[in-house]
């Protein structure tokens, strides 16, 4: 279980309440407006951001004032999730070994990843030689290596098309929800919420709500998600 | 609110540079002070060179600016093969050696130049570079350039849909569009180069001279190696740290964006582009102030070049030496300081732009005289001082980029538990490479053409290049000194050229 228990965040005059529990094992979509503060609530819960007062706790443990790379908790952000001068293999290691010097069984974990993700053969390019598609599946090899078990997903498809987006939706799905993850996804797209996640939780006017089941959401809107969904 | 997205790195090395810093800029001008006698105060000879640092400051600045506005325009208005190459060319004086361009200068407008054999051929009395307009002219040949990088910089920087605005209006151009710009930029420009010139040292020691066209370095230099009167000295410093601070923090508040960087290969469509020949002139003309002494050098240098003597290739090699050192050293320091960031780091970052290179020097040596003998040690303070007065370029270019780096890649690195050495060294040094070359370049250029706290200590055995130029040019060996012009300036350009290649090798960023 992740816990935001009363938690105030403050970025200049913007401010976001916070009292909600994700259960373990589900996947959950931040939906609402832009500037709702979706990715300021992932920032809390990733250690970017202290909270004025609150805490941030999983399973009982108090992570308020846990260093970002302490938390059991992996993040992609909306862009920059790869080291440009390194590897595809060096930027999944990186999951492994924060220092790189990878054993040969850390080596072993990281081929083995990259052939989850559907990237045989293409370790040692870097991300330059890479496409969108790609790049966004070798972010997801780093998470499955680093195997912690809460992901936030910052919007990091958001730069892909239609199609692409959706076959990363899939694999999220396939690779880290079936694996008993918890994913914070944000989105601003219903259909990326109904397509991956089984609960959603509304952000909007300052607050998060609790997060309920994402069909019933839809199907009987609360007038905040109304008067976005237009 | 606290926010958390930078990773850690250790303390010590950004504090050891700063130590290091403070220590050569406002601990060697303590120790200057603490040594010196003091007696009567300034003399009148003093206020002159106060005075006339002041004036010439002025001169070359207004004179630099003014010739730099039609060149900058024109090259912001017309398009031309090797236009790129000429505007490359513009960067080429901050790293030409001082010595060097004097010598040129000298080639062209001195007693034996082209200037007065061309006005001996009309019975014209030959007319003496040295003085004031000598002075003038050698910074107006080392920031016009500059100048014109940056009022071209600020011509490019106006947004092409407005020239297309005011033609479509048939508004006038100059007034609507370039007048606002030349007042948001021309001040600035100035600033700089008064700056520069305020402090000017080697230009003043072989243009000058005499007690009406003294600067306060210079009168420094004279204090210490002719009267050894550490207190006039230490005094002369403070006077001088006082005027650099005031210009620094008025120049430092109106700059906006480096000169040196990339990015002025554009070409604004005009609709106001009558009269091609004047804009033609003013490039020409420019191109001819610049290359026609370098084009003195090369054309005297070339014939002596292989039968230099001995002690000319070894005062190179010490050159070589001390250039990698400071350049070394003075990376090291940039980066150091750069990855600490934080406002006193930038205030640390400038200070050296304040200091005299000769008064750092001094208060070097007497910090160590107890220990050893001066010329003992006149090449590891050289280094200590060049690479310290070249601080501030480095870390110019080092600084935004590590910024960037933090900015971009700081939470990535923190949600990866990557901090201290493996943050520095799989994230920072990779992506920093690039601007840690051209630093590193700078640098080096610097230190090979320095001729400043090196004439104040150093004995045959420690002769850097420039300074036995300086003493070939003093024994009016002029053959001989232009041959080693020549190697200096290919050493210099040698050296940056390397270092900045070095941080482009690894393209695939």
């Amino acid at each position: 279980m992740l816990t935001c228990e009363n938690l105030l965040l403050q970025q200049g005059s913007f401010s976001l309440r916070a009292d909600v529990r994700f259960q373990a094992g589900k996947a959950v979509a931040l939906i609402g407006p832009s500037g709702a503060g979706k990715s300021t609530l992932l920032a809390a819960i990733a250690g970017f951001l202290t909270p004025v007062s609150g805490r941030v706790l999983w399973d009982g443990r108090d992570l308020t004032h846990a260093a970002p790379g302490d938390r059991p908790v992996s993040v992609l952000f909306q862009d920059n999730n790869l080291f440009p001068h390194l590897s595809a293999a060096q930027n999944v290691g990186l999951g492994l070994r924060p220092d790189l010097r990878l054993r040969a069984d850390d080596q072993a974990k990281v081929a083995a990843a990259l052939h989850d993700v559907g990237l045989d053969g293409f370790a040692d390019r870097k991300p330059s030689a890479l496409s969108g598609g790609q790049q966004s599946r070798v972010a997801l090899a780093r998470v499955l290596v680093a195997n912690r078990p809460v992901v936030l997903l910052d919007e990091p498809f958001g730069a892909l098309g239609p199609a692409l987006k959706d076959e990363m939706l899939d694999l999220v799905k396939a690779k880290l929800v079936s694996a008993g993850k918890t994913v914070l996804m944000v989105t601003h797209d219903p259909a990326d919420a109904q397509r991956m996640a089984d609960m959603a939780a509304l952000v909007a006017d300052g607050t998060v709500s609790p997060p309920v089941a994402t069909s019933d959401l839809f199907s009987n809107p609360p007038p905040a998600l109304k008067a976005y969904l237009g | 609110m606290a926010q958390r997205a930078v990773p850690v790195t250790a303390r010590w090395p950004g504090a050891l540079a700063g130590a290091l810093v403070l220590v050569l800029t406002i601990g060697t001008l303590g120790a200057v002070a603490w040594r010196a006698e003091w007696g009567g105060g300034l003399a009148p000879a003093d206020w002159a060179a106060i005075r006339f640092t002041i004036l010439q400051a002025l001169l070359s600045a207004a004179l630099s600016v003014l010739l730099a506005i039609p060149v900058a325009r024109a090259l912001a208005r017309r398009r031309f093969w090797g236009r790129q190459l000429l505007i490359t060319l513009l960067g080429a004086p901050f790293i030409l050696p001082v010595i060097v361009a004097v010598l040129g200068l000298l080639a062209i407008f001195g007693r034996s130049g082209i200037l007065n054999d061309g006005l001996g051929w009309f019975g014209i009395e030959p007319i003496s570079i040295f003085g004031l307009h000598g002075v003038v002219l050698a910074h107006v040949f080392f920031n016009m350039p500059l100048a014109v990088r940056f009022i071209l910089q600020g011509w490019l920087s106006i947004p092409a849909e407005r020239f297309r605005l005011a033609a479509s209006l048939n508004a006038p151009v100059g007034r609507l569009l370039e007048w606002p710009m030349l007042r948001a930029v021309v001040p600035s420009t100035f600033l700089v180069i008064f700056l520069i010139c305020l402090t000017s040292f080697a230009v003043a020691l072989t243009m000058g001279g005499g007690p009406r066209a003294t600067t306060v370095e210079l009168a420094i230099y004279q204090a210490v190696r002719f009267d050894f009167d550490l207190g006039r000295a230490a005094l002369l410093a403070c006077i001088q740290f006082v005027l650099c601070v005031v210009a620094a923090v008025f120049a430092w508040r109106v700059t906006g964006t480096d000169p040196i960087g990339a990015g002025l290969d554009r070409v604004v469509q005009r609709w106001d582009l009558a009269r091609p020949a004047v804009d033609f002139a003013a490039i020409g003309l420019a191109a001819l102030f610049l290359l026609l002494p370098l084009a003195m050098i090369l054309l005297r240098g070339l014939p002596g070049f292989l039968d230099m003597p001995t002690t000319v290739w070894a005062a190179a090699m010490r050159s070589i030496v001390v250039a990698f050192g400071s350049a070394a050293l003075c990376v090291l320091m940039a980066l150091a300081l750069a990855l600490r960031g934080g406002a006193m780091v930038s205030v640390i970052g400038v200070m050296p732009l304040a200091a005299s290179g000769l008064v750092v020097g001094t208060g070097a040596f007497l910090l160590v005289f107890p220990f050893v003998r001066p010329a003992d040690v006149a090449l590891l303070v050289t280094m200590l001082v060049n690479a310290t007065l070249a601080l501030p370029f480095a870390l110019r270019s080092v600084a935004p980029a590590v910024a960037q780096i933090k900015q971009d890649y700081g939470r990535l690195a923190l949600s990866l538990s990557m901090i201290r050495w493996s943050w520095v060294r799989l994230v920072v040094l990779p992506r920093v490479r690039r601007p840690l070359g051209f630093a590193a370049g700078l640098a080096a250029a610097l230190s090979m053409g320095d001729l400043g706290v090196i004439a104040l200590f150093a004995g045959q055995a420690e002769e850097t290049l420039p300074l036995a130029m300086y003493r070939l040019m003093g024994a009016y060996r002029m053959e001989t000194a232009a041959s080693a012009a020549l190697l200096l300036v290919t050493l210099s350009f040698a050296l940056f050229w390397l270092c900045d290649r070095w941080g482009r090798a690894d393209a695939d960023m």
